[in-house]
């Protein structure tokens, strides 16, 4: 059973059908890729996924249950982690503060014995990379380090899920390099991740499975070879090789 | 042999008090493409918010065509030809797509050549057209920021890492688009993290690290000293992945 | 039957002139993002400038008339761009806000300067003339102002909507940056921008002056019906806010009609622009949460507790000595400049750390007030207990339905409450009624500070400890998170931040710390009335918080201080117009320093507290990053 569904959801932005009876799930432990062209449906899928974005049809379960009716915040609560394909970090604060607010927000709710969140936060700060960093504020580190911040503020929810639009982009190469091994890091934690992305070689190494979406539609599901070999996922995405 | 388009002489700018660019030295021939490289944070951005007007450098010399235009304003620039699609949000969220596209004429075209050559070569944005900008996708929004590059015919155009977020089929048409653009004459210095992506359709290739320009020269003399740059120490293993099955 | 049809052409036309207002508020903001509280007070001053040409020097009307607007307000109004707003671009609403305020007390000091108070006739245009439509006499001036109406609405929305120059000028708003790598110079947009919305100003200002005898604080209030109207519109939509306008005209008009009774409920008239308001706010749908907007200001650095220790222990020993100096009469006017700097804590809570805007604070701090002379008799610790107790639900209540919007819209709630506070609230008999309470001084532990000495040194003590423990809220948990509900409203959402109760927890403590600021405020005075707490006295509040240094414990005493000193000597008469001068003038600084005052003075004194041992900040500066970071290859 996946942690994570989105059954038939189906989103009408005024008569546009961005989605249509969309169906996407993540497993704890996997990698799942999400992947199409611009303006498929994927970032609007996630939207929908994390609540900001209520559907006209269709269902989202969560650990079995369903959580269509749960508004945002409380699906924070539930376990479920995103990062935006427009970063939005908390500028005004250090990368170290950043992960530490939502360090907290996250022992507010759950009402966890007295911790150590510092070291919980430094922990993170280092599993991510971002150790030199840790003391800038964010408005004024380059925009790939921006995203790591985003990741990172995420995992400090101790999230079950995470949802990441287009995490690499913004980084160089070698740092998307060590960013799929932090992620399958994280899959081995059990971590279920659902990641939308469009450095195709980073997806086709990290995920087990792939959903492709095109024109608000899932046309292919399966492994990164098939998807690779699947002829209309070539047309629509690829590009031919 | 014409002036070049664009010259840096040892320019230095920083934020506040913190430097970040320590004697930029960067030449744009005419009617060339030149690729900057360089890894995060390099200053690769800083660079060409100082070329285009929109951050005012310490000190240092700024050459557009020939003419020191220190000082200028962004829109002086802008208006004498240089286009710049500044690193991620190019575009105005709050006006429709058309209402972008009107913004587009300020420089000289009209508004019927910027919808020809926009809707033409982006044919998605037709369909969103009445859309806000801000509620596109993001690949969306990044095509309609390109279309100003496109559509206003500049003598200079800036690009900041166009490829970010885009899809490799529209990156490999993009790329196809700065390409006819060069073979206009149109003189282009772009950034791009994916080196190999815009070594392709550089002329010269310059590197950047921490603020300063470390090299310059043909694409691919570049590219093999690359991974000593700035790739980083385990330079093999990084493309294993790259390798197409 | 005959009565309505006439009624119905005064609101027609008294709707005509909200709306001509309304469109230049929309004009403003739509073209510039600044919400222009000065709107009214532009149209006020070029009211006054017609007259002078037209009934003082005698000019014919159409050349007074065409000066005045397509002359006057127009360099009015692109003055006004240029010295004030071009340094506001990228502030916040609040920071913005609070200049046009201050724009406003400025134009209303120069026309009391210029124009004192006096009977001055201002007839209608074509006096006498007019038509008779289904036996009702219209006059000529009441046709003119509803074709004006209709036709400014319509200029101005073909303008926005359909001309380049309008696009342009949204664009610049939206991203002034970008407009310039378009190549739009935007100063030159903003200016224009500034300039029509001026002309809309002094248009209105003119066709309603004759029906409001030509009066400055009316006139300049004109702005509060006005945003009535707009916000129907969503501060967006010329024509809604039409619509809105003509609302709101005719039902002022219709509660005259004698079968509605409206004089039952007294206050009725003058609260209707907020009950609309109100109804608006309920009624528009949740915003939804904008991704991929980052904002973030630099503030300055936070004491440490050490410092703030430090601070709060200076300020009562310092209040000691000036105690023990100063005669009791200058003691109570530094002492309602400590009183009023507690009521701008709260003000610092909720705007310098929260991010959002109230202009009925002093009306919270007028229940303040009220508690403890309700249930402080004798002094009575139980009125200091009460009067946060009786702000903080209220304030909740005021915040609810706006918090669900945001920014300027909660701004316009408070603003709307305080008017609606000081017409149907405070006069019922069982609040102020029409005369004074007495308030008492606190009687804490068998000591009594009835006296003026031991009063002022009690008010430093609260405020140093309050200043303390605001300090240590915005260090901890609390200030990490309202700052980063600022910054990113979507991300917190999707951390787990319940966004409206988390607002709604900042707002009712900031009312809750106001009005217990209003026992002592009150306990200072020695008595409160409605007067007393009018939402235009907000106004200068906010207005020298923000001056003083909004993000700042330092910045509320300073602004204090400062206002304490504005009022008490403003109050012996002799300096009034010049008070107002320099709170404009104090205001025009603010673009160019955001933080106030006490951040400009604490900057100045950085270099000699380096001399000064025991004024070593703990930890030295940043040092420069020469060396840019690298990510490392992590998590292997
Ligand atoms: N609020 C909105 N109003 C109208 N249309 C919208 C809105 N949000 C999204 N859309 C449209 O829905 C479609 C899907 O958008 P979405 O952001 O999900 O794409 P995406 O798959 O994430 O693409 P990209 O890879 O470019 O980010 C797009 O065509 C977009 O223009
Ligand atoms: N607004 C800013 N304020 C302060 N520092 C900044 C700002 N923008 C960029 N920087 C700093 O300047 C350096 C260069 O950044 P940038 O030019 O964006 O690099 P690149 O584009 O090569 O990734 C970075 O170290 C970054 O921290
Ligand atoms: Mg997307
Ligand atoms: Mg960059």
């Amino acid at each position: 059973m996946p942690l994570l569904q989105a059954e038939e959801i189906s989103v009408t932005f005024g008569g546009h059908r961005a989605l249509v009876d969309v169906s996407v799930d993540a497993e704890e432990g996997r990698i799942t890729g999400l992947i199409g062209p611009n303006g498929a449906g994927k970032t609007t899928c996630f939207n929908v996924l994390s609540g900001l974005q209520p559907p006209q049809g269709g269902r989202v379960i969560f650990d079995s249950q369903d959580i269509s009716a749960v508004p945002a915040y409380k699906r924070g609560r539930l376990g479920m982690a995103r990062t935006f394909q427009r970063i939005e970090v908390f500028g005004s604060l250090t990368v170290f503060e950043n992960v530490l607010v939502a360090a907290e927000i996250r022992h507010r709710w759950s009402r966890g014995e007295e911790i150590d969140l510092d070291a919980e936060c430094n922990d993170i700060i280092d599993l991510v990379g971002l150790r030199k960093v840790a003391d800038q504020r964010v408005d004024s580190i380059p925009t790939g380090l921006s995203r790591l911040t985003e990741l990172a503020r995420a995992l400090a929810t101790k999230p079950r899920v995470i949802l990441l639009d287009e995490p690499s982009s913004g980084l160089d190469d070698d740092e998307s390099e060590a960013f799929g091994d932090l992620l399958l890091t994280l899959a081995k934690r059990g971590v279920a991740i659902l990641l939308v992305e469009h450095d195709i070689d980073l997806v086709m190494q990290v995920c087990d499975r792939i959903h492709v979406l095109d024109f608000g539609t899932i046309i292919a599901v399966g492994t990164p070879v098939e998807i690779r070999k699947d002829k209309r996922v070539q047309k629509a995405y690829l590009g031919e090789d | 042999m014409d002036a070049p388009v664009l010259e840096m002489k040892d320019l230095h700018a920083a934020y506040g008090r913190i430097p970040v660019l320590f004697g930029v030295d960067l030449v744009v021939p005419a009617r060339s493409v030149v690729a900057l490289l360089g890894p995060n944070g390099a200053g690769k951005t800083t660079t060409l918010r100082v070329a285009c007007g929109q951050h005012v450098p310490t000190s240092g010399c700024l050459h557009v065509a020939g003419k020191h235009v220190n000082g200028a304003g962004a829109d002086d620039l802008a208006r004498a030809g240089v286009c710049t699609i500044p690193e991620g949000r190019g575009i105005f969220a709050n006006l429709t797509v058309d209402e972008n596209l009107t913004m587009m004429t300020y420089t000289g075209a009209s508004i019927a050549d910027v919808r020809e050559r926009a809707f033409g070569r982006f044919p998605r944005l037709f369909e969103r057209r009445e859309q806000l900008a801000g509620t596109m996708s993001g690949g969306e929004q990044q095509m309609l920021a390109l279309a100003r590059a496109l559509a206003t015919e500049p003598a200079l155009l800036l690009l900041d890492e166009i490829s970010m977020g885009l899809a490799p089929l529209i990156v490999a048409e993009l790329y196809e688009a700065v390409r006819n653009i060069a073979a206009d004459g149109v003189a282009i210095l772009l950034t791009e993290q994916y080196a190999r992506t815009a070594l392709e359709v550089a002329d010269y290739a310059a590197v950047m690290t921490q603020g300063r320009v470390r090299q310059m020269g043909e694409p691919a003399d570049i590219a093999s000293e690359l991974s000593g740059a700035y790739l980083g120490s385990h330079g093999e293993a990084k493309r294993s992945r790259g390798a197409k099955q | 039957m005959k009565d309505l049809l006439a009624f119905t052409v005064i609101g027609i036309v008294t709707g005509s002139v909200y709306a001509i207002a309304a469109s230049g508020l929309v004009l403003t903001y739509t073209t510039s993002g600044i919400f222009n509280f000065a709107h009214g007070g532009i149209g006020m001053l070029m009211a006054f400038t017609y007259w002078e040409f037209r009934f003082h020097h005698h000019w014919p009307a159409p050349l007074a008339l065409f000066v005045v607007v397509f002359v006057i307000a127009p360099a009015l109004g692109a003055l006004i761009e240029r010295v004030l707003m071009r340094n506001l671009h990228g502030r916040s609403t609040g920071t913005s806000l609070v200049v046009t305020i201050g724009l406003m007390v400025m134009l209303m000091g120069i026309a009391q300067g210029i124009w004192p108070p006096a009977a001055r006739p201002f007839p209608e245009f074509y006096s006498g003339h007019g038509v008779t439509i289904f036996g009702i006499f219209v006059t000529t001036h009441q046709i003119i102002t509803i074709i004006v109406a209709g036709l400014a609405a319509l200029i101005f929305w073909y303008l926005l909507n359909r001309t380049r120059t309008g696009v342009a000028m949204r664009a610049v708003v939206d991203d002034r940056n970008l407009a310039a790598l378009n190549g739009v110079s935007p100063a030159r947009v903003s200016m224009l921008s500034w300039a029509l919305g001026s002309s809309l100003a002094a248009l209105a200002g003119i066709l309603i002056a004759p029906a409001l005898n030509l009066e400055i604080l009316n006139l300049t209030l004109l702005v509060v019906v006005a945003y009535a109207a707009a916000v129907v519109g969503k501060l967006k939509s010329l024509p809604l806010t039409f619509a809105g306008a003509m609302i709101l005209g005719l039902l002022t008009s219709y509660l005259s009609l004698s079968w509605v009774h409206a004089e039952k409920i007294p206050g009725l008239p003058g609260a209707l622009p907020t009950i609309m308001l109100f109804a608006c706010l309920l009624l528009l749908p949740e915003e939804r949460l904008r991704v991929g907007r980052i904002t973030s200001e630099r503030g300055p650095r936070v004491p440490s507790l050490g410092e703030s220790l430090q601070g709060g222990i200076l300020l009562v020993v310092g209040a000691i000595v000036v105690s023990l100096v100063l005669s009791d009469a200058n003691l109570v006017r530094v002492g309602q400049g400590m009183a009023l700097a507690l009521v701008m804590l709260s003000l610092v809570v909720l705007m310098g750390y929260g991010g959002q805007i109230s202009l009925a604070q002093m009306t919270f701090v007028g229940m303040g007030a009220f508690a403890m002379a309700r249930f402080g008799l004798g002094g009575s610790p139980l009125g200091l207990l009460m009067a946060p107790l009786l702000a903080a639900p209220i304030g909740a209540l005021v915040a609810l339905p706006a918090l669900r919007l945001q920014g300027l819209y909660l701004a316009l709630a408070t603003m709307a409450f305080g008017v609606a506070a000081e017409n149907m609230l405070f006069p019922r008999a069982w609040l102020f009624g029409s005369s004074t309470r007495v308030v008492p001084r606190l009687h804490l532990f068998g000591v009594h500070f009835d006296g003026e000495k031991s009063f002022f040194v009690l008010l430093a003590i609260v405020f140093s400890l309050f200043g303390i423990g605001v300090l240590a809220l915005r260090r901890g948990r609390f200030g990490r998170l309202v700052s980063a509900m600022r910054d990113s409203p979507a991300a917190c959402t999707t951390l787990g931040v319940n966004l409206l109760t988390t607002r709604l927890a900042v707002f009712t403590l900031s009312a809750a710390m106001a009005g217990f600021a209003g026992a002592f405020y009150g306990g200072l005075r020695g008595s409160a009335q409605t007067n007393d707490f009018l939402m235009f006295q907000s106004l200068p509040l906010l207005l020298m918080a923000v001056i003083g240094g909004i993000t700042t414990v330092s910045g509320a005493l300073v602004g204090g201080l400062l206002l304490g000193l504005l009022q008490t000597q403003s109050s012996t008469g002799v300096l009034a117009g010049l008070v107002f001068l320099f709170t404009g003038a104090a205001a025009v600084s603010l673009g160019r320093n955001p933080h106030g005052v006490a951040f400009y003075i604490s900057q100045k004194l950085e270099p000699l507290k380096d001399k000064v041992p025991w004024f070593r900040p703990e930890e030295p500066d940043e040092p420069l990053t020469e060396e840019l970071p690298r990510i490392a290859a992590a998590a292997g």
